[in-house]
């Protein structure tokens, strides 16, 4: 079985991965049923983008606005701090890509 | 009522009010009293510890203190002091004793030390027990339950299954006449216009509103947003898209309003607890500075039992009200079994439908109130946090009948 990914409204461009992804085939279920190609490793929990977003597009997920692209997202590709911004935070922005540790505090 | 619905026996508390549980509280009133309580309570069975660290005292958290003192769960209550602080042990008790419970107090500095205090508030917590081992037992519904939920450690299944899976059972509750409390006005960004969408009426949208601006305003000047590394790791990359998540809490009933902590809900259906700073020349810190803070308040409305949400595992308890925790994310209810107690992420791989698992939370829900051990209630897990802050409140007696 190919992993998994779970949509929740038909307007939403991304996903939400419900098994592990190394890079392939993902199995769109929920509000949209498709097989969509990746060529990255997305984790458990993490976002794929069902469809291309240019660049200052909002990123659409439970049907609203969560945010807009900080850059072209391909369809297939890993959403997160990125090429993903909150409208409001300004902090996120600047956490580990990885681990959401903080890179502003100074510890010395 | 519908016959079908669950009912238990619960501890009928002076004020009409009624309980799950029938504990002792003990409370101290400054650090330096903490280690003397925490003794008194060790090894005692349905003993629980509350306190305040601070020397100076503060409004909030004795408003705070003196809900959680004449909750529902709560029989009797020992106040410990050192003796040097502002906020006053004595005082406690008086408060306490005027809601019908046996309450008492003393300082340890006039006790003699620590030794003789640990002696004399064990001496005291069995009085206290035995009196409240009569209080009476009355039959218990829904209807007379307060439930409150909260969510921490939220990763992308939490919005996804194990906040739903609660909306579900909200609904439920509040059809049964039950009060049903969720609270983090802060994890509500960018959803104002939804938020007021779901107003009971014309005073709760206005209240909504007003809730969500404090909100928005108070997370830009101290430029920190309700969002922890741990939730970025688990794949959330927005306060926008986590608040969406943590909102499908509420589930889809109207919103009858706002309240504030130690404050009741002002009758049966689903509610908004405000816990946000209001503005006070002291400036207090971080609104939810850990989800200990977060779930005091939601005991201090009045709630029996209290829900906790996490995606990526929490193991944290609570002192007063059983916390029942609930994963939206089969891989942490796997790697985390033993801390918790319902896998909502079953919803995700469609092995269990949205409204079945809400049914199955009800039936779990019932059996703690019954007097079943929740799991954190079993290991132990009785963490608390009472801070400094500032609220505009109704007084205690207006606002709350805790």
């Amino acid at each position: 079985m190919n992993p998994r990914a779970f949509q929740i409204q038909p307007q939403d461009n991304v996903a939400t991965m419900i098994d592990d992804v190394q890079s392939g085939a993902v199995e769109i279920s929920g509000a949209a049923r498709e097989e969509i190609s990746t060529s990255e490793k997305i984790s458990h929990s993490h976002k794929i983008a069902v469809r291309d977003i240019a660049v200052n597009e909002a990123v659409i997920k439970f049907g609203v606005r969560i945010g807009h692209a900080t850059q072209a997202i391909p369809r297939g590709a890993w959403v997160h701090l990125h090429n993903l911004a909150s409208d409001l935070d300004e902090r996120s922005g600047t956490l580990d890509l990885h681990s959401g540790a903080p890179t502003d505090t100074v510890y010395e | 009522m519908n016959k079908n619905l669950p009912t238990w026996e619960g501890f009928l508390r002076a004020d009409g009010r009624k309980g799950i549980r029938n504990l002792v509280l003990v409370i101290y009133t400054v650090e330096c009293a903490q280690f003397v309580a925490h003794a008194i309570a060790h090894g005692e069975t349905d003993v629980h510890v509350i306190g305040f660290p601070g020397c100076y005292d503060n409004q909030y958290a004795v408003r705070l203190m003196l809900a959680l003192a004449r909750h529902p769960n709560v029989g009797a209550v020992l106040s410990v002091g050192l003796g040097c602080e502002y906020t006053q042990p004595g005082k406690i008790a008086e408060v306490v004793r005027k809601s019908g419970r046996p309450a008492e107090s003393f300082f340890i500095q006039d006790a003699g030390g620590t030794s003789k205090s640990i002696a004399r508030g064990k001496e005291i917590l069995s009085r206290l027990r035995k009196e409240i081992s009569e209080v009476k037992r009355v039959p218990m519904s829904l209807a007379d339950l307060t439930v409150g939920c909260e969510c921490g450690g939220s990763d992308g299944t939490s919005g996804l299954a194990g906040n739903p899976v609660v909306g579900a059972f909200f609904d439920r509750l509040v059809d049964a006449g039950g009060r049903a409390v969720f609270e983090e006005t802060v994890e509500m960004i960018g959803l104002r216009n939804i938020l007021q969408s779901r107003a009971a009426n014309e005073a709760a949208r206005t209240e909504l509103a007003a809730a969500y601006d404090k909100a928005e305003n108070y997370c830009k000047q101290v430029r920190q947003f309700s969002a922890s590394p741990g939730n970025f790791a688990g794949g959330l990359t927005t306060i926008e898209e986590k608040s969406m998540g943590a909102f499908a809490k509420g589930g889809s009933r109207p919103i009858q309003g706002v309240i504030k902590v130690a404050e009741a809900p002002r009758g049966p259906g689903l509610w908004i607890l405000d816990s946000v700073p209001d503005a006070h020349f002291m400036q207090f810190g971080y609104t939810n500075p850990n989800d200990s803070e977060g779930i005091m308040d939601l005991i201090s409305s009045g709630a029996q039992i209290v829900l906790f949400v996490t995606g990526r595992g929490s193991v944290i308890g609570s002192p007063i009200a059983p916390l029942i925790k609930i994963t939206g994310n089969t891989q942490t209810y796997q790697r985390m079994i033993e801390d918790m107690d319902f896998n909502a992420g079953r919803v995700l791989t469609g092995e269990i439908s949205l409204a079945d698992a809400g049914e199955e939370l009800l039936a779990l829900v019932t059996r703690i109130a019954k007097g079943e051990p929740a799991k954190p209630e079993l290991l132990g897990h009785r963490e608390y946090f009472v801070m400094y802050k500032h609220q505009d409140t109704p007084s205690l007696t207006a606002g709350c009948r805790a």
